[in-house]
């Protein structure tokens, strides 16, 4: 093993320029090469993943087809499985945080990024930026003794009384459920939603809000209807890195849903999402059907980001078409 | 340069302290994962060159484990069935090792007396056909308790675990109800109730609602001090859940255990044997290829037989019933 200093000594007597310059040519194809295997590899393992739950799940695709979709049973005793119930679990429990923690990350992140001094907004930035790296069982372990408690005595009985006309609201309130789980996500990827509008929207040039200052607008109007549309595109981008997020959280979600797959119209009542029953059954499935339908979920919820991002895509492409602004 | 030598001498050094070592793996259940892990570290003491290896990824984990033949001997809370045992490479045999009990525990307002409960009972309030506490059926056992006109919050476990087999094992004994409509299972499909994560979830979701039931392990009921029932046991008697009369539960149904020791203790006879008790095994292959492996398997089967069992009260677990032990003990033979 050579010291640093014999390293150096070596490239300061290597042979001339002419040979350096050459070899730093075939040092560009090198590195061009291998950036590409990189690259390569996010394709190569989401391939894998793929192929894996494909094959892993051909016992309950054989058995349930189509149906697997529609089906609400989830009887690993009797050996009925359906997806039902799980995938209405994960996308209104994600829909319901996004409702949640969109307008507030935006209105955050528009007055970190516009209104704030910069020595508050850095200092409250890297404190949003800390929220997005605490652990997720520490979010449900919050949600459990804080949270639960507070939506059973207060928050959810408020809701029975004021809006109770509503099938939403209706029911027992048990303090964990769909309406609790949403809020522990909410809180969760609020951070995402924050730091990168505001990393959006600190990138609208300045002649932007300029301009719009020199005709006449106010300061809010600057704001909300020349800079907010320039960044849409960052801001939309946070919210789907957020709803990716909410899809896939397991830990926080389990541990204040209720686990209960049933599709109730109550947004009290309890439910389940797809990470979570994965997570709660996989590693107790004895039976090759259970653990197949479990893999078979996970190729659910492989698709669901798909069409979801997908969607996303579609939206960002659309709205920029129209749109007047590029980024 | 230098340093060099320096990490051969210490590969060297590596290599030398690991020859003559055997290194056995093993996987499965999490329930008796306390014992097992201080059975396995003083087993080590005693032997210096056998070191176990347990990890404890859940029954159905360390069945598939042993299947794929990744580990040397899995461990189960359930015993196999036929079509599992038939799908091993080599014939798989069951060493129970020690004892658990499942209570049913609850929070009811006002109400800090030990209830008396039935299999009928519970499965009703579990099925969701008796839904408050003041019902006929919970309250008729109870003379002098005051049950209040609330509704029963149930609360079951969310993951698959042993814990749920037991338990629904026992109410499909205990009432034709539910093992027509729900059956047994590390997981189930629930008529009522709320999902929580393993046993402190279920224990920490009952303490802080009002009016819940729910089932933990005997010991989570302990060290969370929180009430549990006394069941009513095949011979019409209602037993607390404790050492015991789990241990006695085990002797109840020790008369008759068949010789693969596949069998289900909950409602044993016995006047004194609580009726949610369960064995947990070890499985452990009938053929194993490497000498120095099989002779530390052999001699650690033998060791948890005798003084291993006396390490077991301490964590709270029962320990097996002599009948048990010496019928073991001649099954051990036929691993080879």
């Amino acid at each position: 093993m050579a010291s640093p200093a014999v390293t150096a000594d070596r490239v300061a007597g290597s042979p001339g320029w002419r040979d350096f310059l050459r070899r730093l040519r075939a040092g560009d194809t090198i590195a061009h090469a291998i950036v590409l295997v990189f690259a390569a590899s996010i394709l190569l393992i989401t391939v894998l993943l793929l192929i894996e739950l494909w094959g892993n799940s051909a016992l309950s695709r054989a058995k349930f087809g189509w149906g697997f979709f529609t089906a609400s049973a989830w009887d690993p005793v009797a050996g009925e499985f359906g997806a039902l119930p799980f995938i209405y679990g994960t996308a209104m429990t994600s829909f319901l945080a996004l409702l949640l923690s969109v307008p507030l990350g935006l209105g955050a992140a528009i007055f970190l990024a516009e209104m704030a001094p910069p020595g508050i907004s850095d200092s409250l930035t890297f404190v949003i930026e800390l929220l997005a790296a605490v652990p997720s069982v520490i979010y449900g372990l919050l949600g459990v003794f804080v949270l639960v408690p507070i939506m059973r005595q207060v928050v959810e009985p408020g809701l029975i009384k004021s809006l109770g006309f509503l099938p939403l609201f209706r029911g027992p309130s048990y303090g964990v459920g769909m309406l609790t789980s949403s809020v522990v996500l909410a809180i969760m990827i609020l951070p995402f939603v924050v730091s990168i509008s505001r990393e959006a929207l600190m990138g609208v040039p300045r002649e932007q809000r300029e301009a719009a200052l020199a005709v006449g607008a106010t300061r809010w109007e600057s704001t909300w209807q020349v800079v907010v549309p320039f960044a849409r595109l960052g801001i939309i981008g946070s919210v789907f890195l957020a709803l990716a997020r909410a899809l896939g959280e397991t830990m926080a979600v389990t541990m204040v849903i209720g686990n209960d797959p049933r599709i109730s119209s109550s947004l009290l009542a309890p439910g389940y999402s797809i990470a979570a029953v994965i997570a709660n059954e996989f590693t107790e499935a004895t039976a090759d059907l259970h653990l197949s339908a479990l893999i078979e979920l996970g190729l659910v919820l492989f698709l669901l980001t798909v069409v979801i991002n997908g969607l996303g895509r579609l939206l960002v492409l659309t709205t920029t078409r129209k749109g007047t602004a590029q980024s | 340069m230098r340093s060099l030598p320096v990490f051969a001498l210490l590969l060297l050094a590596l290599a030398v302290s690991g020859f003559g070592q055997t290194l056995i793996n093993g996987a499965g259940a999490t329930f008796p994962y306390p014992i097992y892990s201080k059975w396995f570290d003083e087993f080590h003491k005693l032997h210096p060159d056998a070191q176990i290896n347990y990890q404890s990824i859940g029954s159905g984990g360390g069945i598939r484990q042993l299947e794929a033949g990744t580990v040397d001997f899995g461990a189960s809370d359930q015993p196999m069935n036929d079509e599992q045992l038939k799908k091993q490479k080599t014939p798989v045999l069951h060493f129970p090792t020690v004892l658990g009990a499942v209570v049913a525990t609850y929070n009811i307002e006002g109400v800090s007396a030990e209830l008396n409960l039935t299999p009928e009972a519970i499965a009703g309030v579990f099925l969701g056909t008796i839904k408050q506490w003041n019902d006929p059926a919970i309250a008729k056992p109870n003379p002098g308790v005051k049950l209040p006109a609330a509704d029963i919050v149930v609360v079951h476990r969310s993951d698959g675990s042993g814990t749920t087999f037991i338990w629904t094992d026992f109410l499909s004994k205990g009432s034709a109800d539910w093992k027509a409509q729900v059956g047994s299972g590390t997981s189930v499909k629930w008529p009522v109730g709320l999902g929580a994560k393993g046993n402190e979830g279920v224990s920490g979701l009952v303490k802080q609602t009002p009016n819940s039931f729910g089932y933990v392990e005997l010991i989570y009921a302990i060290q969370n001090q929180m009430p549990y029932a006394r069941v009513r046991n095949a011979a019409g008697l209602f037993v607390k859940a404790e050492l015991a009369s789990v241990t006695a539960a085990a002797a109840g149904a020790a008369a008759d255990i068949p010789d693969d020791f596949r069998v289900s203790i909950t409602n044993a006879p016995g006047k004194a044997a609580y009726p949610i008790s369960s064995f947990t095994w070890l499985l452990v292959p009938t053929r194993i290829e490497d000498p120095a492996k099989r002779k530390d398997i052999v001699e650690f089967l033998r060791w948890m037989l005798g003084p291993g069992q006396a390490m077991t009260e301490a964590l709270s677990y029962a320990p097996l019933p002599k009948k048990v032990v010496a019928k073991e003990l001649k099954a051990i033979a036929l691993v080879q």
